[in-house]
Formats: C-alpha cells, structure tokens, sequence
C-alpha cells in the first residue's frame, strides 16, 4: 500500500519521498509511543514492570536470588550486554542452588509478548496458559520489562474493550 | 523511486522536518498513528489531498506494515 503511495507522491511533483517500509506495526513493536483513541489505553509495555531485577548468564543462582528478594521480586530475566532476553528466571528456578549459573538455571527461550499487545489480550493469554509472568519485548527481542499476570488481569477488569481488532 | 527507510532514518527525518503521512484508512489512523502523522489514506491521494503537504520538504509513507 505505501509504495503505491509513494508512486503516487512522487507522480504529483514531490520530490523527496521516502517509504518506513516496516511501517507502523514495527513502531509499535519497539515501544515507542503512538498518537490516537488506543494511545492512553493499557497494552502489556505500559503494564509490564520496567524494575524487573536481571541477570547475566554468567551470574549465580544465590546472588541474583539474593538481588531479587531485595527488591521485593521473585522472578528475574537474563539478558545479554544488548538487554536481549535469554531467559527467565521465576521462583522454581530462584530457589535451586545458589552456585549454579543462571545459564543452567533459567528456562531458555521463554515466549515473549510486542508491547502494543492489548492488556484484556495479554490477561486472557496469561490466564488461559497458566503463566505467572511474561518478558515483553521489542522486534528485536530487548526487554522492555516483565508482565505479571496479576497486573494484566487488574487493568483488563478496567477496560474490557482493550482488545486488538483485526487490520 | 521512494527511499525505503528504516525507523532509526525516520526519527532523523522527522527531526529534521519531514512530514509523516500514514495511507491506512482513517479508522485506523484514528486509532494509532506515529506521533505528528498526518492521515492520507491510499485512495484519497490526489492533488487536493497532496495539497495540504509542503512540497519543500521530505514527506515519508507509511502503512501497517511492509505490504
């Protein structure tokens, strides 16, 4: 669609036109704000808890599991230099032996949400498949914080219509 | 033939004055559109709808996503 717009731009006179070819689901996607009716409602980046404690692979077991406790948490994500998520870390898998590395520790690989994902979507998600918590992410898989079910289900119950409509 | 951008080229532009045009519909720009953007739909562009943009400057295209 936006290339045939661009075609158009260019056939009546402009000049300099250029195409975000990733377009607006891309934006969204990186967490970066929008304008318009959905922008205020709650969607799982607004939602999710930027304070999350992480962790590098590398770390231990029992210092993490200590850092966390401290911040009143019992989950942490482990992440790399980049703030790319590798893995989560809940209660289970804090509470196992305070040497091991966080690489033998963590669930690998744990699915992630886009921030624009509205929260009664995220509430009905979390629910439906039992998770506690979900890392939610930009395209490019950096954390933007860490989604509690508990949280998801509070906002839903305030906004009954923040479902994502179909495009 | 229209510059394909990426979003790091887009936040340049737009700080250096480009206008933002989203050519979804506008039920949909009502209800999320990049901040600044103004909305022309696809079917709407024409040399009265063209009109309300600066020819001067850079203009940049988008829709959902890379269709």
């Amino acid at each position: 669609m936006a290339p045939r717009a661009a075609a158009r731009l260019e056939l009546l006179g402009f000049t300099d036109v250029s195409h975000y070819k990733a377009g607006k689901l891309d934006w969204m996607a990186a967490g970066l704000p929008t304008e318009g009716e959905n922008a205020a409602r709650p969607r799982a980046g607004t939602v999710a808890r930027k304070d999350v404690p992480v962790c590098s692979l590398t770390d231990r077991v029992g210092d993490v599991r200590d850092r966390a406790r401290a911040a009143r948490w019992d989950a942490a994500v482990a992440v790399d230099p980049n703030r790319i998520v590798l893995g989560l870390l809940r209660a289970g898998e804090l509470a196992k032996d305070a040497d091991m590395l966080i690489e033998q520790a963590m669930r690998p690989g744990p699915s992630t949400f886009r921030p624009y994902v509205p929260i009664k979507e995220m509430a009905d998600y979390m629910t439906g498949h039992k998770l506690e918590s979900s890392p939610v992410t930009t395209s490019d898989g950096k954390l933007v914080g860490l989604l509690l079910k508990s949280d998801a289900v509070k906002e839903a119950e305030g906004c009954p219509d923040c479902v994502r409509k179909m495009i | 033939m229209a510059k394909l951008i990426d979003r790091g080229q887009l936040q340049d532009l737009v700080a250096r004055g480009a206008q933002l045009v989203e050519v979804l519909s506008a039920k949909e720009y009502e209800e999320d559109h990049l901040p600044g953007a103004r909305s022309i739909p696809l079917p709407d562009i024409n040399r009265e709808s063209a009109a309300s943009l600066d020819p001067h400057r850079p203009v940049i295209v988008y829709c959902w996503d890379s269709a």
